[in-house]
């Protein structure tokens, strides 16, 4: 409070004709740049103090602390700045407040994984199977003390494939019925319908999404016929909606004069979505098919019913049963290799985790730097 | 050099290239139509034994509106919860990346909160369970000692932190990237000049974003609230571990209620016959609640649509 | 440009993969060529194939060892197994997509009858096969073991008992001093074998205390904490002073147990208390000649036993389609209840080895498998 009144003061003792100040508001006065360090000094000493009444704690600290400024500082730009730029300046906080909110989960998930699951990750970790891991080996490393033995290349391996197959389905299919649905349908009752269905899709369960699969190929190939493949529909089936909503979207605000102008050229209209429209969205349908895959490679329920478990490598997505990384780490932190020390087992499962996280990293940056390649040059 | 290969290929190949992509549009379109037609059906005759069976049979004893009910109401507090926290903070930080923070550390932000849509949801709930829980519970006794009177704050507060209110900022936390990135894409897209016009007219930053930039993304918006709906709807992994479940009551501080999809996901396995069909046909119901909240999104979106740059 | 730009990409990331591929190895455990220098295999030779089992996630950790002793003796068969849980093992098996399933409970008949079109007219059999103590577990400070009748165990988990230092808790234990902590009663929140087996033991021991119906699902009624799997109510219970839960005797750790009053006497859990519930239990009404589903006597008061156990079955078919699938069921069904194969799912899954009787009984039963005719 004390440096609000201070920076008033200041304010109103510099400006050499305090009326005409009044008059124009592009000559208004402007809070001096200490001014806004100041008030969050004191906000954050007022919110140790008022947390301290109340037996200290971080968080009450950190809530106190940001209320005080918010209001602080918004009332100081208000008083100094006018009206217009204290309600500027309140939703500048409040969104830099929103961003720093957000993190602090996301961060702690993040620290968790990587505290967790870096002691586990090792080129035995990545390059092994867990084949002929049993609860009798994990007893005796606990009992010796030596390295955790068992990896999970063959998940990582089943993750990869099983990714791969379902970005192969969902991805034209996809991006297909988005560009319909943009240039094509125009908003005839197909394009309604279609759109509308997409968004229940949405909706679908996970585990009803692989048990459909499972009753598809359970139909065409006999019952329980488990294998990568049907891990693959069961995912396309919750990754299509993605793809088609964010793409849509994409192509949507690509501005109707690009099309026109190819038009104009008298381009046809396939090479104009083809060379025109996707190159200009490129960035954001690349992006909302890496947040699509980050959706679905993390799914546990429907690949336990579609591609069951295995502890050994298997490469062929046709053949035999599969483990992928989210049901490598769902089993080893629900049902441990060794119930009794559960210690390897869970160092198993959070450094899976860390490499599930790296490995959407990577694709990320694949992601961008297919968009890099393609999109046209812009001014941003 | 771009310009002549696509005018002078246009006019040969150009009729069968535009029925081809035409068609194969067309086509993936009416796939997905029969996808989820495939998927209703499924649906429809797994869980009919539930609709023919004697209700005294049924879960709880008093047919399946009474079983559901609870749990349908469960989904949608959990959901509500989720939503009414990530969309502002969600929101709030695309705006941040979109328009405030630096160009530098804007990009690798995005990429981060990208990242984190991908974290298995079994880690979002042991996550829940082993860190934020056991952080939650003095808040909850605070809350149940000073806000107790509200019926939603009721003490006395579960110890163990595993309550819907832990289970929803676990969703929210899930669901935040998903409506970030999303609309910050669509922030981006803006176009630059009403940005700029807005400026010029002497808006303050705040005053160009709800005058250019919130009007233009608005349909963009809802589409991103109603993707993070789905999957806070659909979460199973998360609220099984993060909830300790039961009956439906007002409280969200203390243990109880349920959501559709954890009650699949933990009975499933274990669930056989009647029992079977009884969970199918939840997933039938929350098929519905989907369907229902697209239709009053798709009503919203409707109303906006003259700002969408195709139409 | 661009084009050749991707191709390369393409290129580098498809002989990054390749690299990757080659790189994964399929013995971590560094053992010399499985069991070849080791003893010899089984008389009947060495089987081939793949054998799938669906089932009860309890099963997991010894059905690890099971197949990695089993594939160490026969190195061409390979063995699947899916713990997706008891209810959709039968399922699978049902519609004949397992050869075997794993159970925390046996065939209901109606379900036996079902069995009868994938199976032939003399329909599937259970065969016990692993045996597990449940153990009634707590976290209590300063508190490490705790003597109590059924009676009182199902009044705490009923909530009708809330505090440590209640009567009914401190008359059977004289020597402890108890804390006024609240009792915190942490319970499954999945539907599972382990709450079964629990409860079927409340309602049989204490049948006035406890009312409600026997199923897999804690009653609704009771509005308590819980959690999901049995490392859940574990962790949530170690995490929780004051809090009682219930679970598998190899995965309590660090909690104290109670001993349970049997007739006179209260028993420490055990594994040979345990077996020793199977010797007293009956066999199922009605069941065919090779079928081992039993019925435990949960209110039991045989000194020495420890009636709160869940017991697990193989099921079979008592025929297979040809020859080959006989011959690999039959080898690892008698592998899973051969003494080896016992003790070497006791020494990773730390539950109770069958005794020697009840391992006769069972490869007897499994030794009736034949081919459909």
């Amino acid at each position: 409070m004390s440096a609000m009144t201070t920076s008033e003061r200041r304010n109103t003792a510099t400006p050499p004709t305090g009326p005409s100040r009044k008059r124009n508001s592009l000559a208004k006065g402007k809070l001096p740049k200490w001014a806004v360090p100041a008030v969050a000094g004191g906000s954050i000493i007022l919110g140790a103090a008022g947390s301290t009444l109340t037996g200290f704690n971080v968080a009450t600290f950190a809530i106190y602390s940001a209320v005080i400024f918010l209001v602080a500082a918004s009332v100081a730009t208000t008083v100094v700045e006018g009206k217009r730029r204290g309600k500027n300046a309140t939703w500048t906080y409040l969104i830099y407040a929103s961003f720093i909110l957000a993190l602090i989960p996301l961060a702690s998930v993040l620290y968790t994984v990587l505290e967790k699951g870096l002691p586990g990750m090792n080129m035995h970790f990545l390059f092994s199977s867990m084949n002929g891991i049993t609860g009798a080996v994990d007893n005796q490393t606990v009992e010796n003390g030596t390295p955790v033995l068992g990896g999970a290349y063959h998940a990582l391996m089943g993750t990869l494939l099983i990714t791969l197959w379902a970005t192969v389905i969902s991805v034209p299919v996809g991006m297909l019925t988005a560009i319909y649905l943009v240039e094509y349908g125009k908003n005839g009752p197909l394009a309604r319908a279609i759109t509308f269905f997409v968004d229940v899709m949405t909706g679908i369960p996970s585990i009803v999404a692989g048990l459909f699969a499972a009753a598809f190929f359970g139909l065409l190939l006999g019952p329980n016929s488990r294998m990568g493949i049907v891990a693959a529909v069961a995912l396309s089936v919750l990754m299509i909606p993605t793809v088609v909503r964010s793409t849509e979207e994409m192509l949507k605000i690509v501005p109707n004069e690009l099309r026109e102008a190819s038009y104009a050229l008298g381009v046809r209209r396939w090479r104009t979505i083809l060379k025109v429209v996707i190159p200009t969205a490129i960035s954001g349908i690349a992006s909302g098919v890496t947040l699509a895959i980050a959706r679905v490679i993390g799914e546990t329920a429907p690949i336990l019913v579609t591609a069951g478990i295995a502890s050994n490598i298997n490469l062929n997505v046709f053949a035999n049963w599969m483990s992928t990384l989210p049901t490598f780490i769902y089993y080893q932190i629900m049902t441990p290799t060794s119930p009794t020390n559960v210690d390897p087992s869970i160092q198993r499962a959070w450094a899976a985790a860390l490499l599930l996280i790296l490995m959407v990293m990577a694709l990320n940056l694949a992601a961008r730097l297919i968009a890099k390649l393609f999109a046209p040059k812009k001014g941003r | 050099m771009t310009t002549n290969a696509l005018t002078s290929k246009s006019s040969t190949s150009g009729r069968a290239g535009d029925k081809i992509f035409s068609g194969a549009a067309l086509g993936a379109g009416v796939l997905i139509l029969i996808t989820l037609f495939a998927v209703a059906v499924f649906l429809l005759i797994q869980a009919l034994p539930t609709f023919m069976a004697d209700p005294a049979d049924i879960s709880g004893g008093a047919g399946f509106l009474s079983y559901i009910w609870p749990i349908v109401v469960g989904t949608v507090i959990a959901a509500a919860i989720a939503l009414l926290i990530a969309t502002p903070v969600g929101l709030g930080v695309a705006l941040f990346i979109s328009h405030f923070a630096p160009r530098r550390i804007a990009g690798p932000l995005g990429y981060v909160i990208d990242l984190l849509a991908a974290i298995p949801s079994v880690i979002y709930g042991a996550w829940g369970y082993m860190v934020l829980a056991p952080a939650l519970v003095p808040g909850y006794d605070w809350l149940a000692r000073n806000l107790g009177f509200i019926p939603i704050f009721e003490g006395p507060a579960s110890q163990t932190g595993k309550t819907m209110l832990t289970a929803g900022i676990v969703l929210a936390v899930m669901v935040l990237p998903i409506i970030t990135s999303l609309s910050r894409e669509i922030f981006l897209q803006t176009p630059k000049l009403h940005e700029e016009a807005a400026l010029a007219l002497g808006a303050t930053r705040w005053e160009m974003i709800t005058t250019a930039v919130l009007p233009f993304a608005r349909p963009g918006i809802i589409s991103a609230t109603m993707l993070g709906l789905g999957r806070a709807l659909g979460e199973t992994m998360a609220v099984a571990l993060v909830l300790s479940t039961g009956n439906l009551i007002p409280s969200l501080i203390k243990s109880g209620n349920q959501t559709i999809a954890a009650e699949i996901a933990l009975n499933f396995p274990e669930a056989f016959g009647l029992r079977l069909a009884e969970l199918i046909a939840a997933g039938l119901v929350l098929f519905l609640i989907t369907l229902v909240v697209n239709m009053i999104a798709r009503a919203i979106i409707a109303r906006h649509k003259e700002f969408s740059g195709a139409n | 440009m661009k084009l050749n730009r991707l191709g390369s990409a393409a290129a580098v990331l498809s002989v990054a993969a390749l690299a990757l591929t080659a790189c994964g190895s399929d013995n971590p455990t560094g053992a010399a060529g499985a069991s070849a220098s080791g003893e010899t295999p089984a008389a009947n030779a060495a089987v081939s194939g793949t054998l799938t089992g669906i089932g009860a996630s309890s099963q997991k950790s010894a059905m690890e060892a099971w197949i990695t002793g089993f594939k160490a003796e026969n190195p061409q068969a390979n063995v699947q197994y899916s713990p997706d849980g008891s209810g959709a093992g039968r399922k699978a098996f049902l519609a004949g997509g397992a050869q075997f399933a794993g159970s925390d409970a046996y065939l209901k008949p109606e379900e036996a009858e079902e069995a009868k079109q994938v199976c032939g007219p003399d329909g599937a059999f259970n065969v016990p096969a692993y045996v597990s103590p449940i153990a009634v577990a707590f976290n209590l400070d300063g508190v490490d073991e705790l003597n109590l009748d059924a009676g009182t165990i199902a009044k705490i988990f009923k909530k009708e008992i809330t505090t440590w230092n209640d009567e009914a808790i401190a008359k059977q234990n004289p020597e402890a001093t108890l804390p006024d902590t609240a009792i915190t009663v942490v319970h499954r929140n999945d539907e599972s074998g382990t709450t079964e087996n629990f409860v079927e033991y409340l309602k049989a021991a204490a049948g006035d205390v406890w009312t409600y119906e026997v199923s897999g699902d804690w009653p609704s009624d009771i509005q308590s904490e819980n959690a999901k799997g049995t490392s859940g109510v574990v962790s949530t219970t170690g995490s929780t002073d004051g809090a009682i839960t219930y679970a598998d005797f190899s995965a309590v750790g660090d909690l104290s147990t109670v001993n349970v009053k049997v007739g006179d006497e209260y028993t420490k859990i055990s594994a040979e208390a345990a077996a020793k519930a199977l010797e007293t239990a009956t066999p199922v009404e009605g069941a065919a000649e090779n079928d081992l589903a039993l019925d435990l006597e949960r209110d039991t008061t045989e000194a020495g036993t420890y009636p709160i156990v869940l017991l697990s079955y193989h099921i079979f078919c008592t025929t297979y389609k040809d020859q080959a699938t006989v011959d690999l069921v039959k080898a690892f069904g008698n592998y899973a209840v051969s003494a080896e194969g016992q003790k070497t799912a006791s020494d990773s899954a730390g539950n109770a080895p069958l005794s020697a009787s009840m391992e006769e009984k069972a490869a007897a039963a499994i030794d009736s498998i034949t081919v459909a005719k």
